[in-house]
């Protein structure tokens, strides 16, 4: 019964939340409120690959562009379609999903750095693809992008109308969204299938020989982090109105990767954590540039680079410091602060493996 | 024809360029079985850091060539330093953490790197002077550069300087032995640490050549120049097979060369379709290729197969 | 059972293994019947272990064939193995360290379970009452190698003859009907090795045969029905423990006498 009365509160706070916002911080804030869900849906996507899978994606937000892109083409005046959002989520999801098979595929049975470094040139080579593919035929709409993107309509109801409401319309669809994979992960993280996906992390070789088809497994652990990515492009789509291949670069997939090693990797309520925190937080950094002009007169050092510079530092730091994460789960914390015996010896069975 | 064999010509160039930069990821790998993310900004750092030397001596009226050496005479040590720091603070910690860990942190430097070199450099491409002479000499139809004829030739020099090391010398027996097994050599009195050490700072040292050569080359430097430039440079580790040294210069020279043939014939075989806007995406192709049918590399030992 | 004339389950024909050019195998050929304890025996290096690669599919073999119950197994993947009814420890353990003991039998359970992506999400009837099962059989396991009241501990803190049992545990939730085991007794002392023989005695009246590596020759020669001798690579002697032990080849591979 009192956690049922928890629950209740903590669902009337999130439901409070965009309108408290509003009135302190403005729609601006409500707006980051939105992005912070959805960063927090493709953050639990990457979770799935990096914390329960152990398998380092890098180009993560190449999937996000593929969701995205798909929405784009197919709901806008671009070609003409105008599907609805009901379908265009699901087919970003699939697409994603098979994109991220076709990936995973030649890579998995391979070490996990082979997987790292394909996945780095993959998102680089979705951003020169979406950037080229304007020309003979004007698929992608290059380096402009595409806009005049249709929102998400339920039913006759636009999410973007009337328009001073939609960042809470958004938020009200995305927190159902985002609270839908949450559910979906803790669900699968439970599961024979989260069984197998840990068991691979900790010993690919033991899990091997106890029957688990080691490449299938992670081949869907990889799709299925590539569909939450597809999922959330498509709601990013439909949230922005538009989309250009800027926003999908190599920083992207980074800042998703900080999520979840920042909030704790395998861990669903640390990774939701992590997501808010790096969406909420660099908003700070646009008081900087100010900053630095009435200290020094001049701007020395831009948000954005500055940006990527911590976040950078954070992944040193918090890898060498505190490697579960700010918010770690029982048994991750328990693993990467492994040392003495037990890390010599899963050292030794990672230098097995190797041979 | 004549196309071809220019073609050819700029391959070389190009794939010697990517040799020196592949043998950096794969002494890494071979010692530790780690893939150096960062290598690629040790590329980039060694342009800025020749380029900021050029700049400061751009008033002193030495002749070009001396102003490029003094150049990469000061970004050597410089790399060297960046290379010994990113391990001893990185990697060395997490050495016998789970594998992701110096992953994840090897990314976290480059990111590092990159916005560093931003803030010093800015964002902007930046001009690298004409230091050499610009004469051209023909061979056959094309015509080969002498600047083109510096880089085949010092980085053939420095690969066959490196091989000697690596099986000449005590100090290569001795990254050999830990390459193979570094407990047992541990045992046999090697200092594992200062070898692998080592294996950075040379490693850094031929990116610091390699990062002004790219850019003499390409008369430009920017700050996130290292990173397509790291990822072609490990396909082509990858190609002639990753903790291979004659691998690493195979599979760069041969990587050069599909490139460069790539971006000249890409353009007339689809039509006007893909032209070489597209020269990038080739060593990702050749990348996922050679991993599907050969994922050991052309020199390289099976490690399909697993314990 | 050994002297009953019992069925072969497990049949090695002239299985070749090469490394480079070191043939780590060459020219293997035996049997081992249902129902028995069957061990492998030879000095450091005579292939002991690469012939057991080979059986759980880490290796390929070169050359030769090697069958289960009549069905040709050469080729199969470890995972295939396990599924076709092999199932392995390693010689230094290898378990999922970081999960629990239950949890690590668990696992062992998924080569004889279904439930998939959809399952986990929904949650329905179905994948319930498996978890349920899977659940229960892991613990039934734990109990069976008597580390049941260990469960919930973590597999790396468990001491070294428990993480033993809890290997082959898991082995066994597997269902094998062939159990191979690579040195179980390895570091144990004369109490523990005691208690792994009545364990693994235990495990073959319950309808398992097994294939061992074992260097504790006074365990194999009180345990096993039948033995394999290898050397270089060859099989040299093979029979039960009484006509091995008699066999000159034996003596001489032992002593080093050439």
């Amino acid at each position: 019964m009192k956690q049922r009365l928890k629950w209740a509160f903590f669902v009337l706070a999130l439901v409070l939340l965009p309108f408290i916002t509003d009135f302190a911080l403005g729609k601006t804030w409500v707006r980051i409120l939105d992005f912070a869900l959805l960063y927090a849906m493709l953050a639990l996507g990457l979770n799935i690959v990096v914390g329960f899978a152990g398998l380092l994606d890098l180009g993560y937000i190449a999937f996000f562009a593929v969701g995205a892109y798909l929405y784009a083409l197919l709901a806008s005046p671009h070609f003409g379609f105008h599907l609805p959002f009901w379908l265009l989520l699901p087919m970003g999801a699939f697409a994603a999903g098979i994109f991220g098979m076709l990936l995973g595929a030649p890579t998995l049975r391979l070490r996990g750095d082979y997987l790292a470094i394909v996945t780095l040139g993959f998102g680089e080579i979705i951003r020169i693809f979406l950037n080229n593919l304007d020309a003979p035929y004007n698929i992608t709409g290059g380096p402009q992008g595409l806009d005049l993107i249709d929102p998400i309509k339920i039913g006759d109801f636009s999410l973007n109308h009337p328009l001073g409401h939609a960042v809470f319309n958004y938020y009200f669809l995305f927190l159902i969204l985002a609270a839908a994979v949450a559910f979906v992960s803790i669900r699968l993280q439970h599961s024979r299938i989260g069984r197998a996906w840990v068991a691979i992390r900790e010993d690919e070789i033991a899990a091997e020989a106890m029957g688990i088809n080691t490449r299938n497994v992670k081949l869907l652990a990889f799709a299925m982090g590539a569909s939450f990515g597809g999922l959330s492009g498509g709601l990013f789509a439909g949230f922005e109105g538009f989309v250009s291949p800027e926003s999908f670069n190599l920083n992207e997939s980074i800042m998703i990767l900080c999520m979840v090693v920042l909030g704790g990797m395998g861990h669903v309520r640390g990774v939701i954590f992590g997501a808010i925190l790096l969406s909420v937080l660099p908003e700070a950094l646009r008081y900087v540039g100010p900053l630095e002009e009435s200290l020094f007169g001049r701007v020395i050092v831009d948000a954005a680079s500055l940006r990527m510079l911590l976040f950078g530092l954070a992944l040193i730091l918090v890898m060498l410091l505190r490697p579960a994460g700010l918010w770690p789960s029982g048994t991750r914390r328990r693993e990467l602060a492994a040392h003495g015996e037990t890390a010599r010896h899963e050292n030794t069975n990672v230098y097995d493996a190797s041979r | 024809m004549e196309i071809f064999l220019q073609q050819l010509v700029n391959g070389v160039v190009l794939g010697s360029i990517y040799a020196l930069v592949a043998l950096g990821y794969t002494l890494v790998y071979g010692i530790m079985g780690l893939i150096n993310f960062a290598h690629g900004d040790v590329v980039m750092l060694g342009a800025m850091v020749t380029l900021a030397v050029v700049h400061l001596l751009s008033g002193s009226g030495l002749p070009g060539p001396m102003v490029a050496a003094i150049g990469v005479l000061a970004a050597i040590p410089a790399c060297m330093m960046t290379g010994f720091l990113i391990e001893r603070i990185a990697y060395r910690p997490l050495r016998s953490a789970p594998r992701l860990a110096p992953l994840i942190t090897a990314i976290g430097v480059s990111m590092l790197l990159q916005n560093l070199a931003m803030m010093v450099w800015g964002r902007e491409y930046l001009s690298f002077p004409q230091l050499l002479p610009a004469a051209t000499y023909p061979i056959g139809g094309a015509s080969i550069s002498f600047i083109q004829i510096i880089i085949i030739v010092s980085s053939s020099l420095m690969m066959a300087g490196l091989s000697y090391l690596v099986k000449k010398t005590r100090l290569g027996n001795a990254m050999r032995a830990t390459s193979q097994n570094p407990e047992v050599s541990a045992l046999l009195g090697v200092n594992v640490n200062s070898i692998i050490s080592v294996t950075f700072i040379i490693g850094s040292a031929l990116a610091a050549v390699a990062g002004m050569m790219v850019s003499a080359y390409y008369g430009i430097a920017h700050y996130d120049m290292g990173f397509i430039l790291g990822l072609k440079a490990f396909t082509a580790a990858v190609l002639g097979g990753i903790g291979n040294i004659e691998g690493a210069m195979v599979g760069g020279l041969l990587l050069g060369v599909i490139e460069s043939m790539g971006a000249g014939y890409l353009g007339t075989l689809t039509g006007g379709a893909m032209g070489s806007n597209y020269q990038d995406v080739f060593a990702f192709f050749v990348l996922i290729v050679v991993l599907i049918f050969r994922p050991s590399g052309l020199l390289g030992e099976r490690i399909g197969e697993r314990p | 059972m050994s002297t009953m004339q019992a069925a072969k389950l497990l049949e090695l024909e002239n299985i070749g293994k090469h490394f480079g050019g070191l043939a780590a195998l060459s020219d293997v050929s035996l049997s081992v019947r249902q129902g028995d304890i069957y061990a492998l025996i030879g000095p450091n290096g005579a292939g002991k272990t690469t012939l057991f690669n080979v059986i759980t599919g880490i290796y390929r073999p070169d050359s030769g064939s090697f069958s289960l119950a009549g069905a040709p197994m050469a080729g199969k993947k470890p995972s295939e193995m396990a599924r076709s009814g092999i199932a392995r420890t390693f010689q230094n353990i290898r378990l999922f360290a970081n999960m629990s003991a239950l949890e690590n039998v668990m696992v062992g359970r998924h080569c004889r379970t279904k439930s998939g992506v959809l399952g986990a999400i929904f949650n329905g009837a179905r994948t319930k009452l498996e978890e349920k099962a899977i659940r229960e059989r892991a613990a039934s396991l734990l109990d069976y190698v008597g580390i049941g009241n260990h469960a919930h501990m973590l597999a790396k803190n468990l001491s070294y003859g428990d993480q033993r049992r809890l290997e082959i545990a898991r082995a066994l939730a597997t269902e094998p009907r062939l159990l191979a085991l690579d040195e179980p007794a390895a570091g144990m002392n004369h109490a523990e090795t005691d208690s792994l023989k009545s364990l693994l005695e235990r495990i073959r009246e319950d309808g398992t045969t097994l294939l061992l590596i074992e260097h504790d020759m006074k365990l194999v020669m009180n345990l096993c029905d039948r033995l394999a001798v290898l050397n270089f690579g060859k099989l040299i002697a093979e029979g039960t423990p009484e006509e091995v032990s008699g066999n000159p080849l034996v003596v001489e591979a032992y002593l080093g006498v050439q």
